[in-house]
């Protein structure tokens, strides 16, 4: 029988140097920190980022696995400035900077396997004065000059979901899809953390339908990951943990601080990490932010 | 002199509404209290057409206020996922009042770095959707504090949205889709009415001269003959304001919320200041596209 569960170490363990990653959710988000904190345990380094980032993007900036980003942000939406990635950003990190829209075009256009999607997005910004893009001509008769952006290929996609059963059927049962399934389809191999792996009888597709993020064939592996994405939110599973949050924003204050914060929540097997940012009850009992 | 019965946050409130009064049937984003609870004045005066969301992913039948929701919990009468956002905007059908750090006198703004993008001496947030934005429906701006420092010479650091710059035209045509409206700040109302779009102040606020407004740009303004003075709010203007902010977040804008009085602004008397040292773009929670 299919069966494509792994350990999240598993999936990092299938990931290269070098390699082109595309993490998915959304800034605070269903974004996959599980996955994430364990690329920082093991070696993984060199990595071209591609994210609508939040503290996936920190983390990562701040033990320096990153060689480029590809974003249009950074943001913590309550902390709007992360200080791991402005720190990361002022030292010189290499940057491919686009708009939330483009993002998406370019992670289409992997997506239909073409090298680029022509838009307006970019005209008259300095966006498009980075060295990467070319522009278009409409072969029609308006002739109208066009941003070609260009395909986001994805070596790897790390994503996190609520429900999986073990042949990589998906749900993900927030109200906002985001782009995830953009991201599965711009790469060649697509990791999902869930948060429980059931049989599929319980995904109760027929009803869940709607939920379901893309098909199973784009999955390569399924880690059960029980609040993976926690310091994010995994709504209606869980909400955003602004007092971790605060916690993940002080450990930029100093060499010590990070020291201390990736000694308490990353160095440590992922079973234990529940209990070191304060337990189930206190998690499931998070309230839903105001915005 | 009689002490008006309103708070500059309530000027530019009313004034900010304005923005939306002729759009119809269309998104209206406001990111910042002041913008956003300008989006819901308009939605339940003059243009109850408008459509607005719960700062996520759903549209909601009446504005939802800043700030805590103790009291009851929104109708929804739409769904707006942040794909659908994008879908939304590059159909022109969104007007959005942003809140950036840097605008010029072509009117494109800045919210990504400050300095030199490869090694930015201060790196905020990166351009978010104002490149998209800005090329495909109608964006207007509001600033709580208006100085050079925002209103720069030359070019802002990082274009992020576009302007009416014709050095960056493509084929020397505008983007199809630019159109930028107005300019809300604490001193005045500006737009880009002037020829070949220059900005040019509209109203200037109780108190506030041109030669006040025009020392904190950094770009010439146009001076248009007579300039009137913002319209000051309604007294129902107000009620329905304390209506739709029952948490008073309106309050926290400017530092101890001051009056919009005559001669405030004038020499001798402090300035009103916003109460963060950022600006509301990169303060305020808007977690969805911008």
């Amino acid at each position: 029988m299919l069966d494509k569960r792994m350990t999240i170490d598993d999936v990092v363990a299938q990931l290269a140097d070098g390699m082109t990653v595309g993490i998915g959710g959304w800034a605070t988000r269903r974004k996959p920190m599980a996955l994430v904190r364990a690329i920082l345990r093991s070696g993984l380094k060199d990595l071209t980022v591609v994210s609508y980032g939040g503290p996936d993007i920190g983390l990562l900036a701040a033990e320096k696995r990153i060689r480029k980003l590809v974003f249009s942000f950074v943001s913590l939406d309550h902390y709007p400035l992360d200080p791991h990635f402005r720190a990361a950003r002022q030292a010189g990190l290499e940057v491919l900077e686009l708009d939330e829209g483009m993002f998406h075009l370019g992670l289409r256009a992997a997506a239909m396997r073409v090298p680029f999607l022509p838009t307006r997005i970019g005209a008259g910004t300095d966006i498009i004065r980075q060295p990467v893009f070319r522009t278009v001509r409409s072969p029609y008769e308006d002739g109208e000059e066009l941003i070609a952006v260009p395909a986001l290929k994805l070596d790897a996609a790390l994503l996190h979901v609520h429900r999986s059963d073990q042949r990589g059927n998906v749900l993900t049962l927030s109200p906002d899809p985001l782009f995830d399934e953009l991201m599965a389809r711009a790469a060649d191999k697509v990791y999902v953390s869930a948060e429980k792996v059931v049989p599929t009888a319980e995904l109760d597709m027929r009803a869940n339908a709607r939920f379901n993020l893309c098909e199973r064939s784009l999955i390569t592996g399924v880690a059960e990951a029980p609040f993976g994405a926690h310091p994010t939110s995994a709504d209606p599973d869980y909400q955003l943990d602004l007092k971790h949050l605060k916690a993940y924003v002080d450990s930029a204050s100093s060499a010590e601080a990070w020291a201390a914060y990736r000694a308490s929540f990353v160095e440590l097997p992922p079973e234990h990490y529940l209990e070191a940012v304060g337990g189930l009850d206190r998690i499931a009992a998070l309230p839903k932010p105001v915005y | 002199m009689t002490t008006p019965n309103y708070s500059l946050a309530e000027l530019v409130i009313v004034a900010a509404a304005e923005a939306w009064r002729h759009d119809g049937e269309v998104m209206a984003t406001g990111i910042g209290p002041l913008p956003r609870l300008g989006t819901a004045l308009a939605k339940t005066t003059f243009n109850p057409a408008l459509q607005t969301t719960d700062g996520e992913c759903f549209y909601t039948s009446e504005p939802v206020p800043p700030g805590p929701r103790s009291h009851r919990e929104p109708e929804i009468e739409g769904w707006s996922p942040y794909d659908r956002v994008f879908s939304t905007l590059w159909g022109g059908k969104r007007h959005a009042m942003v809140a950036p750090v840097q605008i010029d006198r072509f009117g494109q703004t800045n919210i990504s770095v400050i300095g030199d993008h490869a090694k930015p001496k201060s790196a905020m947030l990166g351009a978010r959707g104002f490149p998209g934005n800005s090329v495909h429906h109608p964006n207007s701006f509001f600033f709580a504090s208006h100085t050079t420092r925002a209103f720069v010479p030359g070019e802002v650091d990082f274009v992020c949205s576009a302007g009416y710059n014709p050095a960056r035209y493509l084929n020397g045509k505008p983007p199809a889709g630019l159109d930028l409206r107005i300019i809300v700040t604490e001193l005045a109302v500006l737009d880009f009415g002037a020829p070949d779009h220059a900005v040019r102040v509209v109203s200037l606020h109780p108190g506030v001269t041109f030669e006040q407004v025009q020392d904190n740009t950094g770009f010439p303004l146009v001076r248009p003959d007579h300039i009137p003075t913002t319209p000051a709010p309604t007294a129902g203007q107000l009620e329905l304001i304390a209506r739709l902010d029952p948490n008073g977040v309106r309050k926290t804008v400017f530092k101890d919320n001051p009056p919009a009085i005559a001669g405030l602004h004038e020499a001798g008397h402090e300035r009103p200041r916003r109460t963060q040292d950022r600006p509301a773009h990169l303060r305020d929670r808007h977690p969805g596209p911008l």
